[in-house]
């Protein structure tokens, strides 16, 4: 209990902050080293290939100087030594909720995650620290031949999928958190989605960390076979500890000619969390890639969704929001190369920072000079709530190639007390006028949510709205 | 009870940061009354509005206003909404994002209460209100003044006025900007609202337009934050051939 009293003190009213006891079945010592690596993938009874590679990663992360780009100064407060690298609590990944442990259906129930299932989702996993306790897909898309599996399943039951693709998107030498994901991967989800099989309602992940110290690193790989379509979401949240977690997660995405991959990302994280993920995607000819991000929370995040445009009249889009609070800095934005002529992009970022938080936005697009006939849009908005907060843009443009159309717009915008008042003129108090401003603000990215999210994040931040006014 | 004042001013003197621009005002509006108060720029009208709405910027000095007998000072601009004030302001503010349908249905759900913002009623009498406005449906989808034009800022304002049914209304320069037809709208739709009810509006302006449609009780002069002429309509009129000079003097 005294955990939650901290908590509460430290983060307000994030509502996903309660814990579960710890009730492990295996948990590792804190610390890192080759002997843990071997053991987690023993653990699974893994080919020897991934035991390898895991290793190789292993040793990539331990000669890798930590990254130059973003808030690189509170990378440093990270200690190693003091993460847990592999807990897992369940013995097993259920296809039905009866057959999840108690405690930890209770904590998915709290959250709302099987009653959104059964409204309106084509399939869920939900992971607990670092195995999925969860799994399962609608019947008909199973005979349609899509997979939709916990990355550990995947590996078991389509070795040669996974080895082909594994890696090839995001490299373990990418950077130093990419390659400590992939030395220390656990759960995460495994996508293949058939040639022309269009997947009508939206796929689940949910991810939560519940342990103290904790290290979550899924590794998600989806593969979207010729003009094939898949919407997939995923949420994430823990409970707030006084101390930090580490979650780490990396994500590749193959769009393969004419397919269309769609990933959308809630994260609640509480305040003592490191969020630093590599998400990237590969769209080959026609296809068309979307990341819609919003981060809420963590200590810091570290985010740059990237689309790599390898096929002629590929698309890419990133829709990002962040939102930053006291003692929180997100450092999000994209990453966007146009290798092949005719490709398009279109980036839009929106933050908001209140009570001291910092929201940056750090984005890099380049045009090889092969590459005829891109258009590329950027725009980034920011919206500060009070004095003490911070706003920052850091865009690079790398145009190689004179046809290009660019466009690029910024803007930085502060609450006015006119503005409020006419709000409050019409009988709502300051918080609801506030939290009216803030979400009209995020609109443009809540719009591209599935409604039952969308209604989530609103209620979200009229929650941090809540006891924000002097 | 006939004989309580719906709104009563008394010695209101009010500024920001240290610097006073209301300087003394009396005024009273009885139950179904409409009053105009006309000026020069800067002479302190829009302030006026804003403190008897309950702008947190301005600070009130002294005095006392009244709706029906109970004080507003100590309460929240929102409170003061709830408790049947209303403002139509000169420069209404735009909040992308916001859906006008969505802002409508919540304001008249915090105003009124939850039942005059649910289902067919609420449906058709915004439907109808529009229609007398002479605003498209397509505006419900569009966010709360972006990039409406003047008049259109100024029919929305009276939209709200309409659906919110307040006790007080203080219409801040509506007619500016607005066409002749909106014009007259305006007037109707005020007219329609506190005529034979037990409401009252104030309508600040500096045309004698307008004034023509609604026909005030009573027309007020304001000059450096003070009254300093109160009159029926033919004041107006003078007013519109003569200027502020001739009652520089006292
Ligand atoms: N927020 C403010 N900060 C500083 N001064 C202000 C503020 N609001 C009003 N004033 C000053 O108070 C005086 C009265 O302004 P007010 O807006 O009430 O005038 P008005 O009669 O409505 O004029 P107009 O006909 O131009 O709308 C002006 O001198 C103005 O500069
Ligand atoms: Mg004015």
């Amino acid at each position: 209990m005294g955990d939650n009293l901290e908590a509460r003190e430290a983060v307000g009213d994030y509502k996903a902050g309660w814990h579960d006891p710890e009730n492990s079945t295996i948990r590792f010592d804190f610390g890192l080293s080759e002997e843990v690596v071997r053991e987690i993938s023993n653990l699974k009874s893994e080919p020897s290939w991934m035991t390898e590679m895991r290793v190789k990663a292993f040793n990539h992360f331990i000669e890798r100087p930590m990254p130059k780009w973003g808030n690189t100064h509170l990378l440093e407060e990270i200690d190693f030594d003091k993460i847990c690298y592999y807990l897992r609590s369940s013995e097993s990944t259920e296809r039905d909720w009866e057959d999840v442990p108690d405690d930890i259906r209770n904590t998915f129930e709290r959250l709302g995650i099987p009653e959104a299932e059964q409204k309106w989702l084509s399939g869920v996993t939900a992971q607990y620290e670092s195995e999925a306790v969860y799994h399962s897909i609608r019947e008909d898309l199973e005979e349609q031949g899509v997979i939709f599996l916990d990355m550990d399943s995947g590996l078991r039951d389509f070795p040669e999928i996974v080895k082909k693709w594994f890696c090839s998107v995001v490299p373990l030498t990418d950077n130093k958190f990419a390659a400590l994901n992939t030395a220390v991967w656990s759960g995460g989800s495994f996508i293949y989605v058939p040639k022309g099989v269009h997947v009508e309602m939206p796929v689940q992940a949910y991810f939560r960390i519940n342990a103290k110290n904790m290290g979550q690193f899924e590794r998600t790989l989806i593969i979207a076979d010729e003009g094939s379509s898949i919407h997939y979401v995923e949420g994430c949240t823990a409970p707030s500890y006084s101390t930090d977690s580490l979650h780490s997660a990396v994500v590749e995405l193959v769009a393969l000619p004419g397919s269309h991959i769609r990933y959308s990302t809630i994260q609640n994280w509480s305040s003592n969390v490191y969020n630093l993920v590599t998400k990237r995607g590969i769209a080959h000819e026609n296809a068309k890639i979307e990341w819609v991000d919003g981060n809420i929370g963590s200590k810091l995040t570290m985010k740059y969704p990237a689309v790599i445009l390898k096929g002629e009249g590929s698309h890419a889009e990133v829709i990002s929001v962040a939102y930053s609070g006291d003692g929180q800095h997100q450092d999000a934005g994209a990453k966007i190369h146009h290798l092949a002529s005719n490709t398009t992009s279109k980036i839009l970022s929106k933050s908001i920072s209140k009570s001291g938080g910092r929201g940056s936005y750090r984005g890099m697009v380049t045009v090889s000079p092969k590459a005829d006939n891109c258009k590329l849009n950027v725009v980034c908005d920011a919206l500060i709530l009070d004095e003490d907060s911070r706003s920052d843009t850091y865009p690079t443009m790398e145009v190689s190639n004179p046809t290009a159309r660019c466009e690029h717009e910024a803007s930085v915008s502060k609450v006015s007390d006119d503005q409020l008042f006419y709000l409050m003129s019409r009988g709502h108090s300051e918080e609801e006028s506030l939290a009216m401003i803030v979400n009209g603000f995020f609109e443009p990215f809540t719009r591209e949510l599935p409604m039952e999210y969308a209604v989530e994040l609103n209620q979200l931040m009229a929650l941090e709205m809540e006891g924000s006014i002097g | 009870m006939a004989t309580l004042p719906l709104l009563k001013i008394s010695s209101l003197r009010a500024g920001i940061d240290d610097n006073s621009i209301l300087k003394g005002i009396d005024l009273e509006i009885r139950p179904g009354e409409i009053h105009a108060i006309m000026g020069r720029n800067g002479s302190g009208k829009t302030t006026t509005a804003n403190v008897i709405m309950g702008h947190p910027d301005f600070e009130v000095e002294d005095g006392e206003v009244l709706l029906e007998g109970k004080s507003l000072l100590e309460l929240e601009a929102w409170e003061r909404a709830r408790q049947g004030v209303f403002l139509s302001f000169q420069y209404p503010q735009s909040v992308p994002g916001l859906q006008v349908g969505n802002f409508l249905r919540k304001s008249v759900s915090s105003i009124r209460g939850e039942d005059e913002a649910k289902g067919a009623g609420f449906r058709d009498s915004l439907k109808q209100a529009m229609e007398s406005l002479d605003i498209p449906r397509s505006f419900l989808s569009r966010y709360v003044n972006d990039g409406f034009s003047g008049g259109e800022k100024k029919r929305f304002e009276i939209l709200q006025l309409m659906l919110l049914k307040p006790k007080l209304a203080v219409l801040d320069e509506t007619d500016s900007g607005l066409d002749i037809d909106g014009i007259r709208t305006v007037a109707e739709g005020v007219n329609a609202a506190i005529r034979g009810t037990n409401s009252g509006a104030l309508i600040i302006t500096h045309y004698s337009r307008i004034l023509e449609h609604v026909m005030p009780d009573k027309i007020h002069v304001l000059m450096d934050g003070k009254i300093v002429a109160s009159g029926g309509p033919e004041l107006a009129t003078k007013l519109e051939e003569h200027g502020y000079e001739w009652l520089k003097e006292d």
